[in-house]
């Protein structure tokens, strides 16, 4: 592999640990679920970053298309389970009322 | 004020948590691996019965992770649903985005009818169509259309079924008839894909639109006098 | 003839579809799916058990690129106590849930009952991923079902710490891809070697793992989530949720980083695994509602199971790890049956006394003679009493401790065993009050005698027939 497609690999993986990494922060610190979630969607967006990065093979190789498969697939189930939560936060806020 | 778990604890520790992250990914990358699967998963993408890579992971060689996939999104709706009935939704839109959505939701749709078909050669498939449909009943929503542009309940639930339905009535009969579970015979993969995606993408849009409404779609009357 | 382990995953699927589709028969239609689940995964196991190990290359491509299912007897041995008890908690299921709940319960039982069993034949660390996800969804929506704000709150909060378990996992899985390009476990098996790559990659899989099965001290959400469900969810969530999560920890410890292990992470998690025994033994002591007991309890009984780790460690390859391992499966079984019935039964008391708290029990549990003797079964199995399953399992475990001269770790054992029996008795003992003798052994069949039939097959059937279980786990190693 060259050091071009090393480089990026770990340009795009480092910053993808550091979205994991912000993420863990925001979900350890605050309080409120709402926070928490969007802090699990962060650290989601940095895991698949991290794929996206690895599936990289230079400009004039096609990327391996596996780990773009699978960040397709986590996306879809980032979603639902995203969904599920906010239900289940709106729900807490009606009975509050 | 410091708070010595907030400002000293956890930071420390997810800095010590990147310098091991980074360093492992280093180590990962710069490693003896090759091509991974990549090399492997494109020879095999002319067997697969659409030219898109990706498209041929998702759809054949790792076909049963999507299976899987399309039920998550189906248990969240359903958890969803098990939480109690939609919100009264929005007000009715005034007539210059009314105007807009009634121009924007026909080309969504236009859009989704043309990612599923691109999906087998290029970018595209029924994730992204699936997404465009939902996109266009969370317009509606936000127009004040209370159920987003939804049948009712009873019609709903067979459409957000489809998906898994086809998908997995699909593999049980190619395993009946003697391929093995999700195996497509040769010839048939390219239309067995396509069935499946658009049943897909049909459930797909359907339920996260439905997903975006919150709670059971209010019945059918309901919706004509909010209308 | 056709392929039984993607129908063991397939078919509770359609079953969901259908109860989807018409709600109105939510509660035959899910019974009829319920009985078909389990024939297709017990048919599995018995084929493992006659044929040794299976496979099923998924789309016909094969590892590396395709998915594959796997049966060995350790995935058959959890496929069956798993299937068994989900059909004794369908029964009571079935009785359980009035009209407007069962159209919510039975799709949503049947899409969890799906992902247990392909979480247990998943040979693919990815496909893990989707079927821990498809679990953990499920599992908190069907434990927010009694709608009320603690049961919704406490859900919302176990969805959330199982997200940030999968997230973990989910990282090591990607760390694996990039180190070794390859997802199948027995082809990541094969090119894991000693370093810090796969020793990170397996603290982030484990460390997710253990979050899911609410390992000591990361239990917290565990008993506010367990106790406010409905009795048969609780008893689903408690038997078998958390116990897929040790599963698939066993399961990447002994067939994927066995060579990464040091016996450093072996102790950390016996140590937590101490104590979540004796804090969740002692929690359960002072617990004032029957749930909230038997909730704690199972924090206490995932503690055992960890404590196994380090035994494990310790013992070189032969004989004896075998036979410790097959011990640890045995507890964990067990405990599947046992905990499961404790649920049932005191789902049943519940209802009856429109209540669970323990010292006003007296009379409502000596109404219902069949519950409170399936409560009795299930508490000898959880202090592990002769001749019920944890008695053997524990034995060994302890004998094995002996010989390995960590005497530290049957002191713990002992320590669990003596407040397991204070807690157990404390139940029984409101129990028995007062009270004519009552006139009907069975009151409710449909509930009463799934709760009863765990309870006899926790303390007599796996106890005095254990021997078949060895046989099972002899049945091929993954790969």
């Amino acid at each position: 592999m060259t050091s071009h497609v090393l480089g990026t690999q770990l340009l795009y993986g480092g910053s993808g640990i550091l979205l994991v990494l912000l993420g863990l922060w925001s979900f350890l610190v605050h309080a409120p679920l709402l926070r928490k979630l969007i802090a699990i969607n962060v650290m989601g967006a940095g895991v698949f970053h991290l794929l996206v990065a690895i599936a990289y093979r230079g400009i004039d190789t096609p990327p391996d298309p596996v780990p773009h498969a699978l960040v397709l697939t986590g996306i879809v189930v980032a979603v639902s389970a995203t969904a599920l939560a906010l239900a289940f936060g709106k729900r807490l806020d009606r009975d509050g009322d | 004020m410091i708070r010595p778990l907030e400002h000293i604890v956890i930071p420390s520790g997810l800095i010590a948590l990147g310098g091991l992250l980074g360093w492992s990914l280093f180590l990962a990358i710069t490693g003896e691996t090759g091509d991974r699967l990549a090399e492997i998963a494109l020879a095999r993408v002319p067997d697969s019965g659409v030219s898109n890579p990706v498209t041929s992971v998702l759809l054949n060689f790792r076909a049963y992770d999507t299976l899987l996939e399309l039920a998550v999104l189906l248990t969240a709706l359903l958890g969803i649903w098990s939480l109690g009935a939609a919100g009264p939704g929005f007000q009715k839109a005034a007539s210059v985005l009314e105007g807009m959505v009634a121009g924007f939701v026909p080309l969504l749709i236009l859009s989704a009818g043309y990612m599923l078909w691109v999906g087998a050669y290029a970018p595209g498939g029924a994730f992204q169509a699936g997404a465009l449909l939902g996109a266009a009943g969370v317009m509606l929503a936000l127009a004040g259309h209370r159920n987003a542009g939804l049948p009712s309940e009873d019609r709903l639930r067979p459409l957000v079924a489809l998906g898994v339905f086809v998908f997995a009535i699909t593999g049980v009969l190619l395993a009946v008839v003697g391929g093995g579970f999700l195996t497509y015979p040769a010839g048939l993969a390219k239309w067995l894909i396509l069935i499946i995606e658009t049943a897909a993408t049909l459930s797909i849009g359907a339920t996260l639109a439905a997903a975006y409404l919150g709670g059971r779609p209010a019945p059918e009357h309901a919706t004509r006098e909010s209308a | 003839m056709i392929d039984a382990l993607p129908l063991a995953v397939t078919l509770p699927l359609i079953g969901a579809l259908a109860v989807t589709v018409w709600p109105a028969h939510a509660r035959g239609l899910g019974l009829a799916g319920a009985l078909i689940t389990a024939v297709s995964a017990l048919t599995v196991t018995t084929e493992v058990w006659s044929r040794g190990a299976l496979r099923a290359d998924l789309g016909g491509w094969g590892a590396p690129l395709g998915i594959a299912l796997e049966a060995d007897g350790l995935s058959a041995a959890f496929l069956a106590m798993a299937n068994l008890v989900a059909l004794a908690v369908s029964v009571y299921a079935g009785g359980y849930f009035k009209r407007e709940t069962a159209r919510h319960f039975w799709p949503l039982w049947l899409l969890l009952w799906s992902a247990l069993n392909g979480l247990f034949l998943a040979a693919d660390l990815f496909n893990l991923y989707v079927t821990l996800e498809l679990l953990g969804l499920s599992a908190a929506a069907l434990g927010a079902l009694t709608g009320t704000r603690e049961a919704v709150a406490a859900n919302l909060r176990y969805l959330l710490v199982g997200l940030l378990g999968s997230m973990s996992y989910l990282l090591g899985v990607a760390l694996v891809y990039a180190a070794y390009g390859v997802l199948d476990i027995g082809l990541v098996a094969e090119a894991v070697e000693p370093g810090p790559v796969a020793w990170t990659a397996m603290t982030l899989m484990i460390g997710g793992l253990i979050l899911k099965a609410a390992l000591f001290p990361m239990h917290f959400w565990l008993p506010p989530a367990h106790a406010n469900a409905p009795a048969p969810v609780s008893a689903a969530l408690s038997a078998l949720v958390v116990k897929a999560a040790f599963y698939l920890a066993l399961r990447l410890w002994l067939d994927v980083f066995a060579p990464v292990l040091g016996e450093a992470a072996a102790n950390l998690l016996g140590i937590l695994g101490a104590g979540a025994v004796v804090w969740g033994s002692w929690r359960a002591l002072r617990a004032e509602r029957l749930k909230l007991l038997a909730a704690y309890s199972t924090v206490a009984q995932m503690g055992y199971l960890f404590i196994a780790f380090p035994l494990l460690a310790a013992t070189p390859p032969g004989l004896a790890r075998e036979n410790l391992l097959a011990a640890v499966v045995l507890l964990a079984l067990t405990h599947g049956f046992a905990k499961a019935g404790l649920f049932l039964a005191a789902g049943m008391v519940q209802k009856t006394a429109g209540h669970d708290r323990i010292d006003e029990l007296g009379g409502a549990a000596q109404a219902l003679p069949a519950a409170t003797f399936a409560i009795g079964l299930a508490g000898v199995a959880l202090i592990g009493l002769p001749p019920s399953g944890t008695f053997l399992a524990k034995w060994m475990m302890l004998e094995q401790a002996m010989i390995l001269g960590l005497w530290w770790w049957l002191v713990v054992m002992m320590v669990g065993t003596l407040l397991a029996a204070a807690y157990i008795f404390r139940v029984l003992s409101r129990a028995f009050n007062r009270e004519p003798t009552p006139y009907r052994f069975v009151n409710d069949a449909s509930t009463e005698l799934p709760a009863l039939l765990l309870g006899l097959i926790a303390t007599f059937g796996l106890g005095i027939a254990a021997q078949p279980l060895w046989r099972l786990l002899e049945q091929g190693a993954f790969g």
